[in-house]
């Protein structure tokens, strides 16, 4: 245990990013999501990977954490690789990561209290009064220690997406994962997480990964963005580098222009052979 | 005729790939069940849902399947002056296949659409998938206990089912159309058999319960996470959970009593 520890304090003295991705290629259904994706994750740093929808952002995230596994390449996670993994090892290494989910995937069946301290039952033996102080600190880190009693029902979104958060945390992870966190969320609410996100990486030490198509709030607290389309890294840097880029398929995305290299209309036979032609 | 090999082809492929999902799930499943000794929190919880939610229904069935039988058994019975049979003839009715049978058809529709619809919802809403990225296997965790629940309470519900089917028959052919009361439970006392008709109808119950739970818990987990996808998800489990009941009822009939 302590070589251990000692081995990972090394890793973190390093530049030696916490996750490396290499040559990933993925398909499903027939269809390619990624085609020889390499990326690098820094460690202590929020890293974006942006896009547009159904670029396999989520997608990338599981392959991350080990719920999908790839055709080719590797995903190494502190120098691990994910998928050679056992099941039992995959499952420690999931201790040290956390995940937000886009809809906070709460259970439904236990409070806000209840959801925290779930991860802490399962994995700690903690007592009881200290297993609530953690709790209680967790919420108090994302806002909600008075909220503890409601069910996952009674939180509106921006709220079930904090408590989600603070079970993340709960555990003390290395790295966060972030799935579209900003995605129907109020102003308000979309402003308070883009600080808790920041916050709590910068307090915790810890690693995030965000996914989000949401370029302004994604640039405000990123360190690093990946963008990624048909199943390629398109161009990655800091996003001030990103919002200035000269490549047009980036400018059209960081800047939400309508037309473009992704052209405004799916692909579709002549308008007027449409309307008059043969009824297809 | 070429395109109706191809369907029949991919049909068929796609059957045998559900069943091995299905067989390597329940494989998991059986695994699980270290989890559950562990934890018997996990598993009393859903015997309540599984079970004590599902008790009222049968309970009312078994009441009234039991008078239905006594009411038909004793028209047929009096034409040939054996209305003193009639607790035998209700009792073994319900031992041996009403209580089983009806019991399952009623769990699968009752507590088998429950936890395929729970389970697919969970799905649906990413709960699984939050279980998993804490570290915690939904098999073992979420559908491991629901299995047990569900296997154990089978039998326990036939057994309610036929009693209250006993006591329904007893109140109409004793009560209402006045069959001896010692004639009804002497005959039934001496005729029926504690391993032949109360035994195998619990073994046929523990049958059924693995079968319909199993089906219920594959489907959910199984299903397309969608509304639409926990919807068919839902209407397949009670169908194919019926239809696997009347067949096996059929097979173990055939190899019970011959």
């Amino acid at each position: 245990m302590r070589e251990s520890m000692s081995t990972a304090e090394r890793r973190e003295e390093t530049d030696e990013p916490l996750v490396r991705i290499r040559d990933l290629h993925f398909r499903r259904g027939g269809r390619t999501i990624f085609e020889g994706v390499d990326m690098d994750i820094p460690r202590g740093r929020v890293t974006a990977i942006m896009g547009p929808s159904g670029t396999g952002k989520t997608t990338l995230l599981k392959l991350i954490g080990g719920q999908l596994a790839p055709d080719r390449g590797t995903i190494e996670v502190d120098g691990r690789n994910v998928h050679a993994l056992s099941r039992r090892a995959l499952y420690r290494l999931r201790t040290r990561m956390g995940m937000l989910f886009q809809s906070g995937a709460l259970l439904t069946d236990l409070d806000v209290f209840e959801n925290v301290a779930f991860p802490l039952r399962e994995h700690t033996r903690l007592n009881e009064p200290m297993l609530r102080k953690l709790v209680l600190l967790k919420l108090e880190a994302v806002g909600l220690r008075g909220a503890r009693h409601l069910m996952p029902a009674q939180l509106s979104g921006g709220m079930a997406r904090r408590v989600a958060l603070a079970r993340a945390m709960a555990l003390d992870p290395m790295m966060i994962l972030y799935d579209e966190p900003f995605t129907g969320q109020d102003p308000i609410s979309m402003g308070v997480l883009v600080k808790l996100i920041r916050r709590l990486n910068d307090a915790a030490r810890l690693t995030s990964i965000l996914v989000s198509h949401d370029v302004q709030e994604t640039c405000a607290i990123a360190d690093w963005v990946y963008v990624i389309s048909d199943g390629k890294v398109i161009e990655s840097g800091p996003p001030r580098r990103l919002l200035e880029s000269g490549s047009e398929w980036t400018r059209q995305f960081m800047h939400g222009l309508p037309d473009g290299p992704v052209p405004f209309h799916y692909p579709a036979p002549d308008l007027e052979r449409d309307l008059f032609g043969e009824a297809a | 005729m070429k395109a109706a090999l191809a369907r029949l082809g991919s049909a068929t492929l796609d059957s045998v790939g559900t069943l091995g999902r299905a067989a390597l799930l329940l494989l998991r499943i059986l695994e699980g069940q270290a989890e559950v000794a562990r934890k018997p929190r996990l598993l009393l919880e859903q015997l309540f849902s599984v079970g004590v939610l599902t008790v009222l229904i049968v309970a009312v069935s078994g009441l009234f399947v039991g008078m239905v039988l006594s009411l038909q058994g004793y028209y047929v019975l009096s034409q040939f002056a054996a209305e003193s049979t009639l607790g035998v003839m209700v009792a073994a009715s319900l031992l041996r296949e009403l209580g089983p049978v009806v019991t399952a058809l009623l769990f699968a529709g009752r507590a088998g659409s429950a936890l395929t619809a729970e389970i697919g919802l969970m799905k649906a809403t990413e709960q699984l998938s939050g279980l998993e990225m804490m570290a915690v296997d939904p098999v073992r965790r979420v559908l491991a206990p629901r299995f047990l629940a569900g296997f154990l309470a089978m039998p326990l519900l036939a057994v309610l089912f036929s009693t209250l089917g006993v006591l329904g028959g007893w109140f109409v052919g004793v009560g209402l159309l006045g069959v001896d009361d010692g004639t009804w439970w002497g005959q039934m006392q001496a005729r029926i058999d504690w391993s032949e008709d109360l035994g195998n109808g619990v073994v046929k119950s523990l049958v059924f319960g693995f079968v319909c739970t199993w089906i219920a818990v594959f489907r959910g987990y199984d299903c397309v996470p969608t509304s639409a996808g926990v919807s068919r998800a839902t209407t397949r489990t009670v169908v194919h959970a019926s239809l696997a009941v009347l067949g096996l009822d059929f097979v173990l009939t055939a190899l019970m009593f011959r």
